[in-house]
């Protein structure tokens, strides 16, 4: 017996138009109810200072960033997490979500040079700071060494926890540590890998100082 | 997490002012300060804590460490963790507490975690952080399913019929053994308090963990001088060997002279329902020559009141070692 299609019986050509229209007007939907922090994410574009005022909701709190050098005027819902503000107010989504509650370490960026958890942070905490995130760090033509140190020592498999890792790799060159893998490794340690590349980690952070 | 409104405080004086109007700083009060907020926001997205303000302290003058004219320090209370184990002084003469700093977290926390975050650390019961169970900590009189269930990570020390929960902290583990001062302002102006008054057992108000009122800012914590020649050591025993929690921790100030210990200061983590500092056994160490004899006398009389729950037994054990390994380890350090 033939496989029977149960796709909706849609023109093939309007198949995917339909889709981006339906899931964008959930996705408006649920701006306008629930998370009003995405708001940013319509009004985003390219110009230095982006303002992005959002809709007028009740509650919300006017605030500026300065990520990855371009300065953002931005007005949250003041449960956003700073974590939450990147990825969806902001869209800059090379920063993980991964436990959501400090245990894991998929969401280290910097904030004013230091290494944090965006999960555990309110955004509002850090108006007027300077975030660094992974897609601030190095570019497809110009990596970043310690980026470039991961990509030679295949230092990840699925890639999830990788923008993690390299944001405390970046932080730790230039904090105390010690020089041997012993030392790394303890201050390594609050970016869980769940494919266990720790031992290419390492050694791409071992590399990547020795160039530091 | 519930809606809150979030306020920024001129100064301490507004801070205190606004945490005052709340009916409790204990469990669920109204208003919390913001540090770090390392706890605390974990805390908010489990709805553990649901406060209708949330005050930012972290643009208040609260974030120096400065020595003291009589020696000692002075550690502001929004010092973040890692400012604090990396500081020179700290280093040189308070290594115990460098090392307890050090053990605790990851370098991402310890850069944002503040010091009087630290002082106020949640426990990790997991019973306390589930809203779906009940817990007399997190909704006093509910009962706690602790003592018959999961409690292999939870206290032998200072536990009561109502509460079993452990304090998680290592920073104040090395406070209390350095016999720190926690310093508080609030609305009847500011006071002193002596570390080890400062948190609570649990008795029959595990919801009341510290003797702060609403409006209480801590707003530093004192060390005394140093102690000359002394030997430092923390040593915290866990089931990973990094990011994780003490299931027994030591943390051993020492001087010894001609071999005899002239004097101790002895705080145990990861067993007691708060930072647990033992005088009994300093008190089997002073005067007493600093041979492994004496270290397991010490160890032994620490942990005689230990009340093991179902799971937990091996922590006497674990603590009685870890203890005098530390001092093994001080004695040849």
């Amino acid at each position: 017996m033939p496989k029977k299609d149960l796709s909706p019986e849609l023109p093939n050509s309007n198949r995917r138009e339909f889709l981006v229209s339906a899931s964008s007007t959930v996705a408006a939907g649920v701006i306008a109810a629930y998370a009003p922090a995405n708001a940013g994410v319509w009004a985003a574009d390219e110009s230095t200072a982006v303002r992005t005022d959002g809709l007028a909701i009740e509650g919300m709190v006017p605030i500026a960033l300065r990520i990855n050098g371009k300065d953002h005027q931005l007005r949250l819902d003041p449960r956003t997490t700073l974590l939450d503000c990147l990825r969806e107010t902001v869209a800059l989504t090379g920063t993980r979500k991964g436990c959501d509650h400090g245990q894991c370490g998929a969401c280290t960026v910097h904030v004013n040079g230091r290494r944090v958890l965006s999960c555990l942070n309110l955004a509002l905490l850090h108006d007027g700071n300077e975030i660094t995130t992974i897609e601030g760090l190095g570019t497809p033509e110009a990596l970043h060494p310690v980026q470039a140190a991961f990509l030679e020592h295949d230092a990840y498999q699925c890639g999830y926890c990788t923008s993690g890792q390299i944001m405390s790799a970046v932080a730790l060159l230039k904090e105390p540590c010690g020089p041997d893998d012993a030392a790394v490794k303890e201050l390594m340690s609050g970016n869980i890998c769940r494919c266990g590349a720790y031992a290419n980690i390492i050694a791409a952070v071992q590399q990547a100082r020795k160039g530091a | 997490m519930h809606n809150f409104e979030f306020i920024r405080p001129e100064d301490p004086a507004a801070a205190i002012t606004t945490a005052a109007q709340a009916k409790t700083a204990q469990q669920g009060a109204e208003v919390r300060f913001m540090g770090g907020g390392t706890t605390l926001i974990d805390l908010m997205k489990l709805n553990v804590e649901t406060p209708a303000r949330v005050l930012d302290i972290n643009r208040l003058p609260l974030d120096k460490i400065e020595p003291m004219p009589d020696g000692g320090l002075k550690i502001g209370a929004t010092v973040r963790n890692s400012d604090l184990a990396y500081h020179s002084s700290v280093q040189h003469d308070y290594s115990v507490l460098s090392q307890a700093v050090l053990s605790g977290a990851s370098a991402q926390i310890r850069n944002m975690a503040t010091v009087a975050g630290n002082l106020l650390q949640r426990t990790r019961c997991m019973y306390f952080r589930d809203t779906a169970m009940p817990c007399n900590k997190r909704e006093p009189g509910s009962g706690c399913p602790a003592i018959t269930g999961s409690n292999r990570t939870l206290a032998i020390l200072g536990t009561s019929d109502h509460c079993i929960a452990t304090n998680p902290s290592d920073m104040c583990v090395a406070m209390a053994a350095l016999e720190a001062t926690i310093h508080v302002q609030g609305q009847k102006g500011s006071g002193a308090i002596s570390f080890g008054d400062f948190h609570l057992l649990p008795g029959s108000t595990p919801h009341r963990e510290t003797v702060l009122e609403p409006g209480d800012l801590i707003t530093h914590v004192t060390l005394p001088p140093p102690t000359k020649e002394s030997k430092h050591v923390y040593l915290k025993l866990r089931d990973r060997a990094s990011y994780e929690f003490a299931l027994a921790s030591a943390a051993v100030v020492l001087t010894i002279a001609s071999g005899n210990i002239t004097r101790a200061r002895i705080a145990f983590g990861g067993v007691g329902t708060k930072p647990w500092r033992s005088h009994e056994a300093e008190a089997v160490l002073a005067g007493r020559p600093a041979i492994d004899a004496n270290f397991r006398k010490a160890a032994e009389a620490a942990l005689r009141g230990a009340k093991p729950q179902s799971e937990n037994g091996f922590k006497i054990e674990l603590a009685r070692r870890c203890l005098t390994h530390a001092l093994r380890t001080a004695l040849t350090s």
